[in-house]
C-alpha cells in the first residue's frame, strides 16, 4: 500500500489571491460608489492622450482621479497630471500587468469616498492583463485604427475579458484606409454584442458619446446603490 | 509572459499541500481554457523553472486543456464555439458572448507519493 502514485482531486484556482482581492476591491469602490474604469491596449494605441482627455473634460463636473500603471518611467502620470486630477503612478518593473493587489497598495491614502470616477491604465500589452481581474466596473480595451483590422481576431482573449472597445486614432483613419465595418465586424465576431465607440482624443470627435455613456453608468450605479 | 508567475503560484500552491499533508507530489493536473490569457507551452516551460529548487523539483505539469463552451441562445443549451475568433455556437451558428467555459486555470488533482496513508484522514 503507498508505494504507487496516486491522484487526489483538488480544485483551486490559480489566480485565487487576485480574485480574492479584486472582490475586495470591488467591494470597496461599490460602498463609496466611485464607478472604476480600467483602459487596456497594445502599447501605443493613444491611452494616455485618451484618458488626459477623459480626465480633464470629466475634471470640470465630476472628481476623478487615475492610477496609472508603466514598466519603467513616469511620463504617463506626469502628462495626465496635466489634467488637474490626482494621478498615481503605478510602476510595475519588469511586470506585464497590473494586479489586483497593486491596486489595493496604490490606493492607499487616498479616499475612493471622495471620487465619481477611478481610471486605472493598465500596461500597455494585449495578453496578460486579460488574466487579472482589478475590481473595476468596466474594462475598456483600446484600439487605434493604425493598429489594423483584424487586432480583435489576433487577441480574442483580451476582447472577452473586456466590456466595451474603443477605437482610438479616428483622425488617422482616412491616411491608412481604415475600415470600420471590418473592425466592427471583427469586434462582433470575437464577443458578439460588445459596444464599441470611436473616438479622437486629438480633435475630440466622438469623446462627448464616450462620456455620456461613462456618466450614464455612474448614474445608473448611484440610482441601484440608493434602492 | 506572465505564464512564470502562474508556475511559481502553482509551486507554491502545491507544495503547501504538499507540506499540509506530508506527502511528496510527483504531478500536478491543470484545467486550461483556450480565454484564461495564458499559453499552454510557455506555462509548460515556465513550471520546469519554477520547480527548480523546491519540493516539487522532478514533478510533472499535466495540462488538460477544455474547449470554450456558450450558452446558446437558440438551442437553449451549452455549445462549443465555433473558434476563438468566431464566437458563434458551432451547431447553429448562433453569436453568443455568454461564455460558460473556457477561462479555467485551475489545479485540479495532485498526483501523490507516500508510504503512509494519511491524506484522507488530513483534510487541509
Amino acid at each position: 500500500m503507498g508505494s504507487q502514485p496516486r491522484l487526489v482531486e483538488v480544485r483551486k484556482n490559480v489566480l485565487k489571491q487576485n480574485d480574492v482581492a479584486a472582490r475586495a476591491l470591488r467591494e470597496q469602490f461599490r460602498a463609496a460608489g466611485v464607478f472604476v474604469v480600467s483602459l487596456v491596449s497594445s502599447p501605443g494605441s493613444g491611452k494616455t492622450m485618451f484618458l488626459e482627455k477623459t480626465l480633464t473634460l470629466l475634471h470640470r463636473n465630476y472628481r476623478v482621479a487615475a492610477l496609472v500603471g508603466d514598466l519603467a518611467t513616469e511620463n504617463d502620470a506626469v502628462r495626465l497630471a496635466r489634467s488637474q486630477a490626482p494621478v498615481k503612478q503605478i510602476t510595475t518593473g519588469t511586470l506585464c500587468h497590473l494586479e489586483a493587489a497593486m491596486i489595493q497598495r496604490a490606493l492607499e491614502g487616498w479616499n475612493v469616498d471622495d471620487l465619481d470616477f477611478l481610471f486605472i491604465e493598465n500596461v500597455g500589452n494585449l495578453v496578460c492583463p486579460s488574466s487579472y481581474d482589478l475590481g473595476e466596473s468596466l474594462r475598456l480595451v483600446l484600439i487605434s485604427v493604425t493598429e489594423g483590422e483584424d487586432k480583435p481576431l489576433k487577441y480574442p482573449t483580451i476582447f472577452n475579458s473586456g466590456d466595451v472597445a474603443v477605437v482610438t486614432k479616428t483622425d488617422l483613419a482616412e491616411a491608412v484606409e481604415f475600415d470600420w465595418h471590418a473592425m466592427s465586424g471583427n469586434i462582433q465576431a470575437v464577443r458578439p454584442g460588445m459596444e464599441a465607440f470611436k473616438v479622437s482624443a486629438k480633435t475630440g470627435d466622438g469623446m462627448s458619446e464616450y462620456l455620456s455613456f461613462l456618466t450614464a453608468r455612474l448614474d445608473a450605479l448611484r440610482a441601484k446603490a440608493a434602492v | 509572459m506572465h505564464e512564470l508567475s502562474i508556475a511559481m503560484s502553482i509551486v507554491e500552491m502545491a507544495e503547501e499541500e504538499a507540506a499540509n499533508h506530508g506527502v511528496r507530489i510527483t504531478a500536478v493536473h491543470l484545467k486550461l481554457g483556450p480565454l484564461s490569457g495564458v499559453v499552454r507551452d510557455a506555462l509548460l516551460s515556465a513550471y520546469e523553472m519554477a520547480r527548480e529548487g523546491t519540493a516539487l523539483e522532478g514533478s510533472r505539469l499535466v495540462i488538460e486543456e477544455v474547449p470554450i463552451m456558450v450558452l446558446c441562445p437558440t438551442c437553449q443549451t451549452q455549445r462549443p464555439v465555433s473558434s476563438v475568433q468566431l464566437f458563434c455556437c458551432a451547431e447553429c451558428g448562433t453569436p453568443s458572448s455568454e461564455i460558460v467555459q473556457g477561462k479555467e486555470l485551475e489545479v485540479v488533482a495532485l498526483e501523490i507519493f507516500q508510504e503512509n496513508e494519511v491524506w484522507a484522514h488530513n483534510p487541509a
